[in-house]
């Protein structure tokens, strides 16, 4: 076989058919440009994470209690090193007195020392330095920004007012992400029980940051610690354990992009693959030339799988140029969500990972049309026939073509995400999304052929037909647009869906204000100013705090021991807060068991009501007996039923739930829901309440749905902006797919216009065409992404999903808009000139 | 002299729907090495598949072609590929060239095919342009040539590999009746003076008369044979 030969056609044959493949070029271009920029951010992701390790935990190890420390483990911890800084961290509500705004924050009482590694960067610089010494306080910069105070205002914190030192803009090893709930305020730690908020019901944090002597080997200190804390709770990070973790959530998250940024890709292969199948149908005549004076099956193959190389590999240079490029942009994006400052710097590897998938996408999806190729017989320069060139496949080549395809997708998925199981499902459902764009074109096609009123006007009936006449770019445009609809229409819904959950604002019958950590002697006072302030009390829920003893009779220290126990850890350890009542709220549903509304003897075990999320968590059943520590005092009770406990909701629920008639003399406080008539009577009654009582929280549900929504918002904006590439894709696509036809378009608008048609006759009819593709494309896209989003719902998430019609409606005008604009660019130029010059000028 | 071509016991069918159609129906004869021979018949009578069958560029049902002592039946596609690109000539109605290509990359094709040094190539092919009367047109692409001038650059690819046989399918049925007999004169010459076979499909009775040898298809049979310098023999 002469190579040379075949190399120099294939320069040849694509002299005048570059531009063309320009176009397809760009799908890989855009679809390797996402690749490239998402894996080189990871990359650079995990090296900066390696890099600043210590700057993530800010020492060598943290060691957390939500209890004071046990002398013991004081003890081995000063052992340890000298080097030891302390905090004590809680929620609480501050107060701003010049603005008079009340916010739930997340308060940390420090003292010298921490951060051991890197620093907390403050506005102004040596506020972090100044802050202990003058008994100030630093506040996060976007709430000093909101309420438009400076440093030198105040802030008050329980019983203290603190002058306001500095901005927080920076703490090492936290993110943006982690004053999303609640405002970060840190304050000294000497003389914080001041603030009178320890000692009344607030969950404290005790933790002590400690940096090692040189020549401490981390894993002796954690060996050790890992054998005390079997029997004393606490919990403890070092740098190697808090590295890992930020790794595997920033892993995930780097996954999920590479797979949304990969079915860009997989659309331009798709179009890689339509575009050359066309291609290929325009060379038919070509080839059988070719084959008639003496080029064998495999040369005229070759002479086109060189061009789809090449083009490949100019598209995934380019992309991965252009990747390179995005990739700056990236840490923009996530840099809220990322506790590193990322160091930018070429990932060689991901480059050339993006060049070689490029290239194999190109390949792998031509392959369909170039085996075609060595099908086609010279015959066919005797008698031109219209031929389909995937019927000049058997089927067995087709089920090897598919499965080679199927193992590339599902290889690559595999490399990215390094879950096989997940990268079959990914494979599965992208196939099964083909499957049905698929479908839908061809009942379109059969429709628009079966369903054509004579009654129609000219014009319609043209544009109608072109959805099924030779060469229509039906099948193409419903595939790659419906692909690329799907998934960002997907995305919008499941936020819509997701917000809508948590938006109970506008619903009267529900609380829009909690208040908490009422103390028993607070309860009635907290009460008289709601009505004072002519509002109601919804709920006023007592709650105790208890731990357990004994679960099935067996002490908690013996199964907290056993290495084989169901039980996970956290619901045998936690502080549980219960409340007693004797009948269920709305928000609860018996599912098995009887709810026993009170007792009056003691003497028995207390029948209990438990949640069913933590009756898996203790790994109980009905009738299992429980001991409780209530505070010194041992209670025993049995399961006597399982409760579901809609959690979605703005009122206080429990996961365990006594009968009245014990908990009554029991050291309490109590939660308080109130539904305030506009914010200013929200902000009102949250002002006096914590002027009166510092230590009772209060959270706005207004101002939580916001938090929320504003953090929700970022995330999906780095989804859709990756998802982006998908629809980018999905045009350029669609764009190359009518630039091939562009031809076939012109003479038929031409020969329309010879005969006599006007120009705004051939302009409507390519309108009508146009609209019809970009409806049904945007439709079913829409149709499917409302399914993937209901499944999600129902699966994952379990929310009833009602899709937003508003949304769906003005995605579809968009939608259709974009596909006319592109449509009718293909054929500029053509209706001003006269007929004979356009067939000219587009001959070759 | 030995034939350069032998078809015996041809028989090609086409299924269309349910029914068999026999388009070319059990044919015999041969061509002597030298000759020129014209296929003739009505629109449908089979001359065109007849030729495609000859070329082997396609396969017949049963029967079997012998060209130059090569039966092509047992060959695979590549390998009549290559006898053709080592023994055969076309010239077809509608030209067939290769329109992304100039004129002379067009006539180089068979010769770059065998892997012949470009050079050498590009000089044939430029002095067959010439003797076709192109020589200023080398560089022209398929479309910015008229039908006459498009015929020209296939005659000359045609000829470019020194074919033994030149299959030439109604060469004239496209051109006007000037440029016609302008490219019947070519191809008769070049015929002549390169010692080629030809043999020639056509409608065109006045343009067979200038062959030494008709053969007149009906219905697929053969209708007649008529050898110019002999009495005409009837099947």
């Amino acid at each position: 076989m002469s190579w040379s030969w075949v190399f120099k056609m294939a320069w040849r044959d694509s002299r005048s058919n570059r531009r063309k493949l320009f176009l397809y070029m760009a799908a890989i271009i855009v679809g390797v440009a996402a690749q490239v920029a998402i894996t080189s951010f990871r990359v650079n992701l995990n090296s900066s994470i390696n890099d600043q390790a210590k700057e993530l935990l800010g020492a060598d190890l943290e060691v957390e209690r939500n209890a004071a420390f046990q002398p013991e483990l004081q003890t081995y911890l000063d052992s340890v090193s000298s080097e030891q800084s302390k905090m004590l961290a809680f929620t609480s509500m501050a107060l701003f007195p010049k603005t008079g705004t009340t916010r739930l924050s997340q308060i940390s009482a420090m003292d010298g020392g921490f951060p051991y590694y890197g620093t907390i960067e403050t506005e102004p610089i040596n506020a972090v330095d100044t802050y202990l010494e003058e008994y100030g306080a630093l506040v996060d910069k976007t709430i000093l920004t909101q309420l438009e105070l400076v440093p030198g205002d105040s802030i008050k914190i329980g019983f203290i007012t603190y002058k306001i030192s500095g901005a927080i803009i920076d703490v090492p090893g936290q993110s943006m992400a982690n004053s999303f709930f609640g405002p970060r305020i840190f304050i000294p730690l000497d003389g914080v029980e001041d603030t009178g908020l320890l000692e009344r019901g607030s969950r404290l944090e005790h933790k002590t940051y400690l940096k090692y002597p040189e020549g401490t080997d981390p894993n002796v200190i954690e060996e050790r610690l890992d054998v005390m804390n079997d029997t004393m709770d606490f919990r403890f990070d070092d740098v190697a354990e808090r590295r890992e973790e930020v790794g595997e959530a920033i892993s995930q998250l780097s996954s999920f992009l590479n797979l949304i940024g990969f079915i860009a890709l997989l659309l331009g292969g798709i179009g890689i693959a339509s575009s050359i199948f066309v291609y290929i149908r325009q060379k038919i005549n070509t080839v059988a030339v070719l084959r008639c004076v003496g080029a064998s099956s495999n040369q005229t193959m070759a002479i086109y799988l060189i061009q789809a190389t090449a083009m490949g590999f100019v598209g995934a240079f380019i992309g991965a140029l252009s990747g390179t490029l995005v990739q700056l942009y990236l840490p923009v994006l996530v840099q809220d969500f990322i506790p590193v400052d990322i160091e930018l710097f070429i990932s060689w590897g991901s480059v050339f990972t993006g060049l070689i998938t490029g290239v194999a996408i190109s390949i792998i999806f031509a392959l369909f049309p170039l085996i075609a190729v060595r099908k086609i017989s010279p015959l066919f320069t005797l008698r031109s026939a219209e031929i389909n060139l995937s019927k000049l496949l058997s089927v067995t080549t087709r089920f090897i073509l598919f499965g080679i395809v199927g193992t590339a997708i599902t290889g690559y998925a595999w490399f990215m995400i390094n879950d096989i199981l997940a990268a079959v499902f990914f494979t599965l459902g992208f196939a099964l999304c083909l499957l049905l764009l698929g479908g839908f074109a061809v009942l379109v096609m059969k429709a628009s052929r079966k369903f054509m009123p004579s009654s129609w006007n000219y014009e319609w009936r043209q544009g109608l037909a072109n959805l099924y006449r030779p060469n229509n770019q039906t099948t193409t445009l419903l595939l790659t647009f419906g692909l690329g609809v799907t998934l960002i229409s997907s995305l919008y819904l499941t936020q819509d869906m997701l917000l809508g959950t948590i938006n109970f604002d506008g619903e009267d019958d529900l609380p829009n204000l909690a208040l908490f950590d009422i103390q028993y002697d607070q309860n009635e006072g907290v009460n008289s100013i709601i009505e004072e302030k002519g509002l109601v009390v919804m709920q006023n829920v007592p709650i105790v705090t208890m731990r357990l003893q004994s679960v099935k009779n067996i002490p908690l220290e013996e199964i907290l021991v056993d290495t084989s126990r169901n039980a996970r850890r956290w619901a045998l350890t936690r502080e549980y807060r219960s409340t007693y009542r004797d009948s269920l709220v709305e928000t609860e549903t018996i599912e098995s068991g009887e709810f026993i509304a009170s007792v009056t003897d003691l003497s028995n075990p207390v029948p209990i009501s438990v949640s069913s999320d933590l009756m898996e968590d203790l790994d109980v059943v009905l009738g299992d007996s429980i001991v409780w520590d209530v505070q010194g005092i041992p209670i025993s009770s049995y399961i006597s039923s399982i409760r579901t406990v809609n959690w979605q909701t703005p009122q206080p629920n429990f996961f365990v739930v006594f009968p009245a008639g014990v908990l009554e003399p029991a050291p309490q406080f109590f939660a308080t829901t109130v539904r305030t008539t506009s914010p200013e009577a929200s902000l009102s009654v949250q002002q006096k309440i914590v002027q009166t009582y510092p230590n009772v929280s209060a959270i706005d549900v207004g101002q939580v749905i916001n938090t929320i929504r504003e953090f929700l918002d970022k995330i999906t904006f780095v989804i859709q902006f990756i998802g982006l590439f998908s629809i980018i894709t999905g045009l350029i696509v669609l764009a190359g797919s009518a630039a091939t036809s562009r031809f076939q378009r012109i003479r038929e608008a031409v020969l329309l216009r010879t005969l006599g048609a006007k120009q705004n006759q051939v302009i409507k009819i390519q309108v009508i065409e146009y609209v019809l593709l970009g409806v049904m494309a945007s439709l079913i896209g829409l149709v499917l992404s409302v399914g993937a989003s209901a499944l999600l719902g129902y699966f994952y998430f379990d929310i009833e999903f009602i899709p937003n019609f508003t949304i769906l409606g003005i995605e579809v005008v968009i939608l259709v808009l974009l596909v006319v604009i592109i449509g009718l660019l293909n054929t500029r130029g053509v209706h001003s000139r006269p007929p004979l010059e356009i067939l000219r000028a587009e001959g070759v | 002299m030995s034939n350069i071509l032998q078809v015996n016991n041809l028989t090609r069918e086409f299924k269309s729907g349910s029914k068999v159609l026999t388009v070319v129906n059990n044919i015999n004869f041969g061509i002597e090495e030298g000759t020129s021979c014209a296929i003739v018949g009505p629109s449908g009578s089979g001359k065109t598949t007849l030729l495609g069958l000859c070329a082997g560029l396609d396969r017949p049902n049963s029967g079997e072609v012998i060209l130059r002592g090569v039966n092509l039946n047992p060959l695979s596609e590549d390998e009549r590929a290559s006898v053709r690109n080592q023994h055969v000539g076309f010239v077809f109605q509608t030209f067939q060239l290769v329109p992304t290509l100039t004129a002379i990359e067009n006539v180089m094709v068979p010769l770059e095919l065998r892997g012949e040094a470009t050079k050498k190539v590009r000089v044939r092919a430029k002095e067959l342009l010439e003797e076709v009367g192109l020589g200023d047109r080398t560089h022209h692409y398929p479309t910015q040539l008229s039908g006459g001038e498009q015929q020209r650059v296939a005659i000359a690819r045609a000829f470019i590999n020194q074919p033994k046989i030149l299959f030439a399918d109604e060469p004239t049925g496209n051109l006007d009746t000037e440029t016609g007999e302008y490219i019947e004169k070519l191809i008769f010459d070049l015929n002549e003076k390169q010692a080629t076979t030809l043999v020639l499909v056509t409608h065109d009775l006045e343009l067979a008369d200038k062959c030494d040898r008709i053969i007149k298809i009906k219905n697929g049979y053969v209708d007649a044979d008529i050898l110019k310098t002999l009495p005409e023999v009837t099947s």
